[in-house]
């Protein structure tokens, strides 16, 4: 039981990394990684907000969305599907949840508030958010298989976005045609970075 | 027909203000639908036709959505699109949406929606905002099928399932290339456009030093107190 959890945690951390093998997140990604400082910033709310909302989002769509998942209220409900809804509820939710989080740190810890206060509004809206709920979905994870996914997606994207910030600071030294530098160059780096989480798929878990 | 200002909206997204290449906006779904052509021109029409849809709606009740809770009414009208587009997609083109997985969900986030939603259609009149919607979904579509072709033609020797350059196991002359075929291609070959691109346009170019986002000014502060 121990080892399928910790195998499907290695799995979202490394093999399945939410920013270098599926790309999600990337706009935030491409933006927010010019210090580290600010990275690892974004990358621990990413953690907390993906480490809340799939779970979340597991129970809604098996209590609520699914079709037969509202027969608990009443057996007549057997036969309704809701899951067209999917999107609408997930984004709900994340929004929603976003919200919440950032009451909430903001009252009870203001140091931590003041830290990630810019990025938390932006996260609502970071693919990889979403992303991490409609992996959930389509791949049926129970509730314990999605808090270890949601842990696990965080702290790969967290990887992912401190390893390009630290390359980013230094590529600062270097000197690049001119309509190259910028974008152009964090672009071919995520390239590099992204081969290298290559070697990871050959890992059997 | 145009006046110059709707030229301007209407055409600048295509190269001068490009989405993806300026403004850095719906990078993700470039980047993980580009290995087939098929996907990659649905993924196109999907996001212009919820751009297009999205831009017009949002500009006509702009005066009536109250700022503070803008982005869930914003998230609200994308998502709403993004449901009508997933069905009809299931309904007349299964295997293709089987194909796009979550990415045809992840259009409610790819920012190019929002970020025109938020920076063009909250100021602006409907008929502007559907040119810059317009604009703005041909200059993405632009940049996605020159990076799915090339992916394509490179990596497996065909455009759209056609066979273009024979390849060798199927008797042919055409090795392919196995580094298109994988997702790192894609960061290549759209550095390598921006690059190309900012040859062109010299305007683009970012300046010498790269500036700073310094955090807000009390986190220094909460930090020394701590």
């Amino acid at each position: 039981m121990i080892s399928h959890y910790l195998s499907l945690l290695v799995k979202a951390i490394f093999v399945e990394n939410m920013a270098l093998a599926f790309f999600l997140g990337m706009c935030s990604f491409l933006a927010v990684s010019k210090q580290v400082k600010t990275a690892v910033g974004l990358g621990f709310a990413v953690t907390f907000v993906l480490t809340i909302t799939v779970p979340l989002n597991q129970l809604l769509l098996n209590h609520v969305l699914r079709e037969g998942s509202l027969s608990w209220i009443n057996p007549a409900f057997a036969t309704v599907d809701l899951s067209f809804l999917v999107f609408l509820t997930f984004i709900g939710t994340i929004a929603a949840l976003v919200q919440v989080v950032e009451m909430v740190i903001e009252r009870f810890v203001p140091a931590l508030y003041a830290a990630l206060g810019v990025f938390l509004p932006l996260i609502a809206v970071n693919c990889a958010i979403l992303g991490g709920s409609l992996f959930m979905a389509e791949r049926d994870y129970a509730l314990g298989e999605s808090v270890v996914f949601g842990v696990g997606s965080g702290i790969g994207w967290l990887l992912a976005i401190v390893a390009l910030a630290a390359v980013r600071e230094k590529l600062r030294y270097s000197n690049p045609p001119a309509a190259l530098r910028g974008l152009g160059l964090t672009f071919m780096v995520t390239g590099l970075l992204a081969i290298c989480f290559m070697a990871f798929a050959g890992i059997q878990l | 027909m145009l006046d110059k200002k709707s030229k301007a909206v209407l055409l600048d997204p295509l190269f001068e203000d490009n989405p993806i290449a300026r403004q850095v906006l719906g990078i993700c779904s470039a980047l993980a639908v580009t290995t087939l052509v098929a996907p990659s021109v649905v993924m196109c029409l999907a996001v212009t036709v919820v751009l297009i849809a999205s831009n017009v709606s949002i500009s006509m009740i702009r005066n009536y959505i109250p700022s503070s809770i803008r982005i869930i009414v914003q998230l609200t009208i994308i998502s709403s699109l993004v449901i009508i587009c997933d069905q009809v997609l299931k309904a007349f083109a299964f295997g293709l949406s089987r194909q796009l997985s979550v990415f045809v969900g992840l259009i409610i986030t790819n920012c190019i929606i929002m970020g025109r939603a938020e920076a063009f259609a909250m100021q602006n009149g409907p008929k502007a905002s559907f040119l810059d919607a317009v604009g703005n979904g041909v200059g993405y579509s632009l940049i996605l099928l020159f990076v799915a072709v090339t992916r394509e033609l490179f990596g497996s020797g065909s455009i759209m399932g056609y066979t273009i350059l024979p390849l060798v196991q199927n008797g042919g002359w055409y090795t392919p290339n196995g580094l298109m075929v994988l997702s790192p291609a894609a960061f290549f070959l759209i550095g390598g456009l921006i690059w190309a691109l900012r040859a062109w346009k010299p305007a683009q170019i970012e300046e010498e030093l790269v500036v700073h986002i310094d955090p807000p000014a009390h986190v220094d502060s909460t930090r020394q107190a701590a």
